[in-house]
Parts: C-alpha cells; structure tokens; sequence
C-alpha cells in the first residue's frame, strides 16, 4: 500500500445492491482466463459509459450491499484493472469484501449520502477520513479489521503469503 | 452456549470461539466449478505447487458444461491438466452442478468447507459450516489445507406451523429473504429451526441453504435430525455421522419469527432476491421462458413435483420450457420414473445436468425484453445473459403451472 495512503480521484456514483452481474455480467464468462479484455466491460450493466470513461485514481461510489450475488473474484480484479483508487459504500457483501482485500483493492465503509456523482474527492487510509473536496466536508471511514489491513498493505493475500510463508492470523 | 457455527469451530480447534475471532481452521472440502477454477489455479501456481490433500479437492465442470466456446474448452482443458496431475478429484461434463454432487456424495454434518462458488452455502442443510469464497481463498485452502475465518455472529430463523398445499420451500425462503432484505443477514450465520423447518424433506431443506446467501448469510445452517440420517444413509448407506445441533442455550444476535401458514406462493420479481411479490399480484404476467432446474431447484423431488403438473398436458405455445437435471444422479431417477417422458412430452426441452441457462452462458439466452420465470435463486439484470430481460423466481410447482398457461399462474390451480 505504498504510496497509496492518501488516494485523489473523482466520483462515479452507483445505488444500493450493485451485484457482481453488474460489475462483469455472466455473458462475458468466456473472457475470463483473459482479464485485460475482460476488464474493457467493467460495470457495464450498472453504466454503459463506465468503462469506456472511468479514469485511473476514480473512485466507485455506492450506497448499500455492494457485489452482493456470486464468488467471482474477477469482479474485484476488474475493478482494480480499471485502476479505480477505492470502492467506497455503506457495506458491502462479504465475499466481494474478501476477494477485494485479497487483491489488494481498497474497499471502504463510509456514509456516503452526501457524495454526489462528478464529487472530487481525497481519502486519507492512515486517519480513516474522506475528505469531499467539492462540497468541502470530512466522512469519517469505519476501521478495518487488522488481518485486513495487513494483507491491504502486502498489495494482497497472494503477496502476503509469499512475503510471510504462512496465512495472516496468528494465535 | 454454542450456536452451530460456534460448535463447528470449537470441534475443529479443540477449544472454544467467540463470534468476531478470526482463527486459522483447517478445511474439510474446497472445491471450485469451471468459471473460478482457471483463476483459483494460476493463483495456486503463484505461491504452491503441492496441493495439501488432493483427497480434499474438487474441481466441477458445470457451468459451461459442455462448452459452448473455444474459450471455455481452453479453460476446462486447463483444468483437467491440473486436476489430473495433482490427483484432485474431476467432475466432468453431464455429472452436474457442484454443490449438488456435494451433497450427495461428500458433505458431512460437522465440516469446515469452502467452495469457489457463493452457493456453496447449500451445504448447510446438511449442517455442515459450508461458505462461498474467492478463488484466491479456495486456492490458498487448496494449498494449506486451511483458512482463516472470522467466526460470525448467528442469526436464528425459527418458523412455526407448516406449509400449505401448493406452498414449498422455495415460497418460504423467498418470502423469508423478502422480509429480511438482500443484505438482512450479511456476514451472518443464519441458522433455520421450528417446525416448518424439520417437517420438511431434506431436499426442500436444500433449497432452504442455497438461497441464504440471497439475504448476505455466510452459512445457512440447519441442524441434523432423523431426516437428514435418513437421506444421508439412503445414498451413502450405513455410515456414522455427527449430530450437529445447538445448545439449548445458544446466544443469537438476532431472531426472526415466521408462521408457515401465513405464507402464499411467491415469485421474486426482477431486478432483486427481496423483491417478493405474492402470487396474486403478479398471476396474469405473460412470460416467455421457464426454466426448472439450477442447484435451488433441479432435484428430483423438484422434478416429481413438476411432473405432476404437467403429466398429460402442452406447455403454452409462446413459451419455451427447459428443464435441467442437477446432477447425473438425479437424471438417472427422472428417466426412471417417466418425469423426463413428461416433461419431453409436453414439449419441453432437457439439458444434460448442469446448471443450464442460470448464469446466461449458453442454452437459453433469453431475447431482448423477454420474461423469464426461472426456479433459479438469482434474478439479476444480465443473469441469464441479457440485460433487457426479465426474470421471475419461483417453485418448481409456479414454473409448471405458468408454463402451461403463458402467463404467471398460481400452481394450487393444478393441484
Ligand atoms: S445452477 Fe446457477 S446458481 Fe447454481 S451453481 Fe450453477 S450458475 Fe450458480
């Protein structure tokens, strides 16, 4: 996570219960041992427009219970091959949590009713604060369990693995 | 003091765990189905090359199963390489849906596993602590032979009274999953009870599981009884098996209460799980596809039960019927007793077993704007491979019914 405690972008707004179908609809299971072409449909059923504008350093921005549905992990790749600093929501499903942290994509808890669509923003991961530069107000982040944050900072659970020999929880 | 998932992990790790510890436990089972199972092994080859206990691994092609695409053939090619040459086990086209091979074969009351798919929760029913995970996850359980949990907070579930005629299992979870919403239960562990729960069969108890993960459940546990001994004994003969069931003074965060009588046939309407509408409110909708099957609802009680419907009658003539068998198990039983010479008779199609036009793959796609009401547990924009189409959920009795009248059809006209 080097280098990646202070994240800058702007802000691609989504609603409540974005699933995995919307971040890399089923149609395209054949591309799926392919992930640059894969990636070129990111959250296309959710905006059309996404993965064709998206900008690297954006940030997804959605209310509750997102990547809610299925275990492919592809979602949480896609994303971050789209080069998108940071999913920001109220909560999110578990596996798609999971499979974000193991691939060293951060994921953040906050409020985010009062981030708009086009909002600039610029998250601080070591204060755990969203600071919304265009409405010039501060979003508290809820912390992330330790374990998490340690495979964050490993860039990943594989890289962690590599880098320790042994799974993250000690006894 | 322990709920299931607490005592799953106690036995495991020879001491006691709280809710929100994180531990290291070992894994019983992981497995992985052809969309999870390429990445799952690049991954493996990042960090490992010994599989743990290829004893404990499986590998599933049911997804695109046989292949529709050059692609995916790559794909199932690559994952027979590997699974031959670390002596996993391999489940080839036409033996069906992963979790449903679980179930019959090789999930036990008791045990930590973890699948490369998020319906891996099916297994539940079978009390066992059963949870979708990644394909990095799977890998890493794969290669260590263990994962690290957080050991969740538990959601009781308890349903008093039983279920009406025409009125399944299917009904209930989806009416349940209504009341809770899509993300009522998430990172729970939601255990089922009362009297609803133990009148029904182990395999209406199936359907049950799958879907926990519909309300954001982990697992979606039900305790062992008679029933469960009854169904695991009568595929996998005389065997001994734990008896999973929480102590009477288990603490839950939460308890919701059904009554089972109070609960009509229901569909979940498009684009979400929790979008529960009663029968009534949406009989009369035309629709152009149905589709019983999927590892919700593709058993062969499923099938005795469609079967009834449709015994000597035409599906409408603006509708497409399909039907897919969950396992080759399944299949084989259907043939057996006449269902499959029903549903073919009636002008329905039947897939080899597997998980058909569910995830939008192959078979099945519906066209643009097309109605769908499938017996599938997901109704998500672009499911089935079209996100202009519209898909129902519902029991296999409402698929049956709806696919000989056209539109969506209460199935207690049938019974
Ligand atoms: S039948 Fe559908 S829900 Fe079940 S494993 Fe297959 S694709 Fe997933």
């Amino acid at each position: 996570m080097e280098g990646m405690t202070i994240l800058r972008g702007r802000v691609w707004k989504f609603g409540d219960n974005i699933s995995t179908d919307h971040i890399i609809p089923g149609r395209y299971y054949h591309l799926r041992s392919n992930l640059p072409e894969l990636a070129k449909h990111v959250m296309e059923d959710a905006d059309p427009e996404f993965p064709k504008k998206v900008k690297p350093g954006d940030f997804i921005v959605a209310g509750k219970n997102f990547g809610m549905g299925s275990s492919r992990e592809h979602a949480a790749i896609v994303i971050k091959l789209a080069n998108v600093s940071a999913v920001i929501a109220k909560s999110f499903a578990r596996i798609f949590f999971r499979n974000a942290i193991n691939n060293g994509l951060p994921v953040i808890i906050a409020d985010t009713d009062k981030i708009d669509d086009g909002d600039e923003l610029e998250v601080d991961l070591e204060k755990g604060v969203i600071r919304n530069l265009t409405k010039n107000i501060e979003i508290k982040i809820q912390p992330l369990p330790k374990v998490m944050l340690d495979i964050l900072k490993e860039g990943g659970i594989v890289e962690y693995i590599k880098k320790y020999s042994r799974l993250p929880v000690t006894e | 003091m322990a709920t299931m998932a607490e005592k799953i992990f106690s036995w495991k790790l020879g001491r006691d765990v709280e809710p929100g510890e994180f531990v290291v436990a070992p894994v019983d089972i992981s497995y992985f189905q052809d969309g999870t199972g390429p990445l799952g092994i690049r991954r493996f080859n990042e960090f490992s090359d010994k599989v743990a206990d290829p004893r404990k691994v499986h590998f599933f092609i049911d997804h695109a199963s046989p292949s529709p695409r050059k692609e995916l053939s790559n794909d199932h090619r690559f994952i027979r390489e590997f699974a031959r040459r670390m002596g996993t086990y391999l489940h080839e086209y036409g033996e069906g849906i992963s979790h449903q091979i679980m179930v019959e074969e090789f999930a036990k009351p008791g045990d930590i596993i973890v699948g490369a798919d998020s319906h891996t929760c099916t297994l539940g029913a079978l009390a066992a602590f059963a949870t979708g995970v990644g394909s990095t996850d799977a890998a890493i359980a794969m290669s260590e032979g263990g994962l690290w949990f957080r050991i969740p907070e538990s959601y009781r579930i308890e349903v008093s009274g039983e279920l009406e005629k025409g009125v399944y299992s299917k009904d209930l979870i989806l009416y349940i999953i209504g009341k809770l919403g899509a993300d009522g239960a998430t990172y729970k562990s939601a255990e089922f009870h009362g009297e609803a729960i133990s009148k029904l069969s182990q395999e209406a108890r199936f359907t049950i599981s799958n879907m926990a993960i519909e309300m954001g459940a982990k697992v979606g546990l039900i305790p062992t009884d008679d029933e469960t001994f009854r169904y695991l004994k009568s595929i996998r003969g005389d065997q001994e098996f734990l008896n999973v069931v929480p102590d009477e003074d288990a603490s839950y965060e939460k308890t919701f209460y059904f009554d089972a009588k109070n609960i009509p046939p229901g569909v979940a309407a498009p684009h979400n799980v929790d979008n529960w509408k009663p029968i009534d409110e949406v009989a009369g909708t035309p629709i152009n596809q149905v589709y019983i099957g999927t590892c919700t609802n593709g058993r062969i009680e499923d099938f005795r039960i469609a079967a009834q419907i449709l015994k000597g009658r035409k599906k409408h003539r603006d509708v497409t019927l399909i039907i897919a068998p969950a396992s080759k198990r399944v299949y084989i039983q259907a043939v057996t007793e006449g269902l499959i010479k029903i549903f073919i008779e009636a002008g329905g199609v039947v897939l080899p077993p597997g998980c058909g036009p569910c995830v939008g793959i192959h078979a099945g796609v519906p066209a643009d704007n097309e109605v769908v009401l499938s017996t599938q547990n997901r109704n998500f924009k672009g499911r089935m491979g079209n996100p202009s189409a519209e898909i129902y959920l519902a029991s296999p009795a409402t698929a049956a019914a709806s696919a000989l009248k056209g539109v969506i059809t209460d199935p207690r006209e049938y019974l």
